[in-house]
């Protein structure tokens, strides 16, 4: 859950737009496969997705869903949501969401740290649910390319490292990357409020100590972690949630190549932000209780 | 490093242009290697090229009807003596030690950094006939890391420095290559990144590893890999030769599988026998009991790696198989393997022979329509 080409210089498209518009080009899929080519599952994911991820859906956190008409029913479309907690349910409740309220479900990618690659047990958990490393290579593929559906949380790891004191508060959103790959790909944005990820697992501190030790990006400190051990990390509390689709920003009008343009993407990227943060804050004003 | 990024991407523009690149007169390196030998035998079989010529340091392994072999080191002035006496135009470099088991780690860059250079040289002189240069690479010049992309592209660099000797040393050939390229505008360059190649008859680490009937993963990791089948690599070699390809190509089959996908499809048990945290020091006594697992290989037993192929499809190539089919040929091969153990005969080459067949005026030859036969090697 990193900001996307921030850093790096190399342009996500290969050999620039000779090859974009050769669909036939694309590997063909093969039905007899289980996996596709990123390494996702239909068969993992069927699983958790009627078990785990249902439960949590509709009877622990009770996700309630506004406006998932805004996400389009074709075509590739990089959702931006914010970011809470410390091990993350946000993503795999708005994959969810699409799947059950959407007039036409359609599977979410999620964008997430390099470091899944590398931790032991999560890389081959990771990418059999739909998480794809956020390599700006990677988003654009699968935007431009393959037509899906991206999530990312371009608040990065400052999101879910933030303390329970700081909550719903929204931060730096990276170097606007996110906005530059949707441009690049020509598809449009779809921002996303996610409400009571915040109190399903406080974060009250964090060691130092112990992150250099487990080798994790970075270690909480929550109700139940690490006092419970590792299965402390999936207990969350029984918050409700609210998911918010807001209207999409459709990126194929601003002209011929937008992206180049630095003071736009920024421009977007801050409007994008302060949607969420607006429509967040009324989010919260309007609950009555974190558990009801 | 501007050259090297320049020559990558200026693929399609240069291809475009107007030139005589038939391939009449060939040069083969590396002669006596697993692909110097199949492409040799496949060129055999194209009429419109005039001569074949091969050099290596060692006896050919492979039976060749009309190729000429010439016993010669990497030594740039003796090959280019042989490059101008045969007026070779198109020069076809198969040599690149990929596996850090074949051999040691120093011969290996005296084969893939010095060779090469001394291959470029003897192509580089002022009246030199070489009109085409074809570089057969590996997809290891892209390392495996864990903040790859998905599917690296040609105009793709590694994220991080190679890590090791053998990767170095592709890195290194590449960029005399490149350079090569550069200097010379008037000579198409084509260099092909081959995925992990997979066959009946090429034997690597990887048909090594996944001919045990028990397949080592890494524990806590499931990797993706794409693979090429050898005739693919053979056939991709052909249409370098024959065409006027110009820049890099990514040489891999559609497909990325999980490493799991493929021992279910070999019909294999995983063992996690590896361990996560000091991969590299297990390696060691297992590489003494016979598991020989390289170095370059560690890494993408970890990460994996897979490969935009679109590049070289766009040039009109098309693949014999997808990377499942691929492991699926190879898992029939696994399954007759025991059958037909012993039926194959050896090929040696004798000088004295060879010599009479190919210049006795008591044999009788039919051109090269009868080496047809040889053209479509015994494959499974």
């Amino acid at each position: 859950m990193e900001q996307l080409g921030a850093t790096r210089s190399e342009s996500p498209g290969p050999q620039g737009s000779e090859l974009e518009h050769r669909p036939d080009l694309m590997p063909p899929i093969e039905a007899e496969r289980t996996l596709d080519d990123w390494g996702r599952s239909e068969r993992v994911e069927g699983f958790l997705d009627a078990t785990l991820i249902e439960f949590f859906y509709r009877y622990w956190f009770r996700c309630e869903v506004e406006g998932v008409e805004n996400v389009p029913a074709g075509g590739g479309a990089l959702l931006v949501s914010n970011l809470a907690g410390a091990l993350p349910p946000d993503a795999v409740m708005i994959g969810k969401a699409i799947r059950e309220e959407h007039a036409q479900p359609r599977p979410l990618w999620m964008t997430v740290e390099h470091f899944f690659k590398g931790y032991p047990g999560l890389s081959m958990l990771v990418p059999k649910i739909g998480g794809v490393p956020a390599h700006p290579a990677n988003v654009h593929r699968l935007l431009a390319e393959e037509q899906e559906l991206v999530l990312v949380f371009p608040e990065g790891r400052k999101g879910a490292e933030k303390l329970y004191r700081e909550r719903y508060r929204l931060q730096r959103f990276g170097r606007g990357g996110f906005v530059a790959s949707a441009m690049r790909a020509r598809v449009p944005l779809v921002p996303v409020c996610v409400v009571g990820a915040e109190e399903a697992m406080p974060v009250f501190g964090r060691s130092r100590l112990l992150e250099r030790l487990s080798r994790l990006p970075y270690f909480p400190i929550t109700p139940t972690f690490p006092w419970f051990g590792p299965l402390g990390m999936a207990a969350f509390l029984p918050a409700r949630f609210k998911i918010r689709f807001l209207k999409p920003i459709d990126t194929a009008a601003m002209g011929e190549e937008p992206e180049a343009d630095r003071g736009l993407v920024q421009a977007v990227s801050q409007e994008i932000r302060a949607r969420i943060q607006e429509n967040v804050f009324d989010m919260v004003g309007e609950r009555k209780s974190v558990w009801r | 490093m501007s050259e090297r990024s320049e020559f990558a991407q200026e693929t399609s523009a240069r291809a475009a242009r107007e030139r005589d690149v038939a391939a009449r007169r060939v040069l083969v390196t590396g002669l006596s290697t697993y692909w110097g030998g199949r492409l040799a035998q496949a060129l055999e079989g194209f009429d419109e090229i005039d001569a074949i010529v091969g050099v290596d340091s060692h006896d050919p392994t492979r039976e060749l009807q009309r190729t000429e072999f010439v016993k010669v080191s990497n030594e740039h002035a003796l090959i280019e003596r042989i490059v101008e006496a045969a007026r070779i135009d198109t020069v076809i470099d198969t040599r690149l030690v990929v596996d850090s088991t074949t051999t040691s780690a120093q011969r290996a860059h005296e084969n893939n950094v010095i060779g090469t250079m001394n291959i470029l040289a003897a192509c580089s002189g002022p009246s030199s006939p070489v009109r085409k240069f074809v570089f057969k690479s590996s997809a290891h010049y892209y390392g495996c890391e864990q903040d790859d992309p998905g599917f690296f592209a040609e105009s793709m660099r590694r994220p991080h420095p190679p890590r090791t000797k053998i990767e170095r040393d592709i890195v290194d050939a590449e960029a005399a290559v490149a350079d090569f390229a550069g200097k010379h505008q008037d000579v198409t360059v084509a260099v092909l990144r081959c995925a992990n190649v997979l066959g009946p008859s090429v034997r690597t680490s990887h048909t090594r590893m996944f001919s045990l009937p028990a397949v080592p993963m890494l524990l806590g990791f499931d990797p993706r890999y794409q693979f090429v089948h050898e005739d693919d690599v053979v056939h991709a070699l052909e249409q370098a030769a024959m065409g006027d390809l110009h820049g890099i190509y990514n040489v891999a089959a559609d497909g990325v599988l999980a490493l799991s996908e493929v021992i279910s499809l070999l019909g294999k048990r995983p063992v996690p026998l590896l361990p996560p945290v000091g991969t590299g020091l297990i390696a060691v006594p297992l590489r003494r009991l016979g598991l020989r697992i390289p170095n370059e290989m560690l890494n993408q037993l970890r990460f994996g790696r897979g490969l935009d192929n679109r590049l070289f499809k766009a040039t009109g190539f098309k693949y014999g198989y997808t990377s499942r089919e691929t492991v699926m040929r190879l898992a029939a091969h696994q399954r007759l393997h025991p059958v037909l153990k012993g039926t194959e005969s050896g090929y040696r080459y004798e000088r004295e022979v060879e010599d009479f067949l190919k210049r006795s005026p008591l044999v009788e030859r039919s051109d090269s329509s009868g080496s047809d036969a040889q053209r479509e090697p015994f494959g499974i």
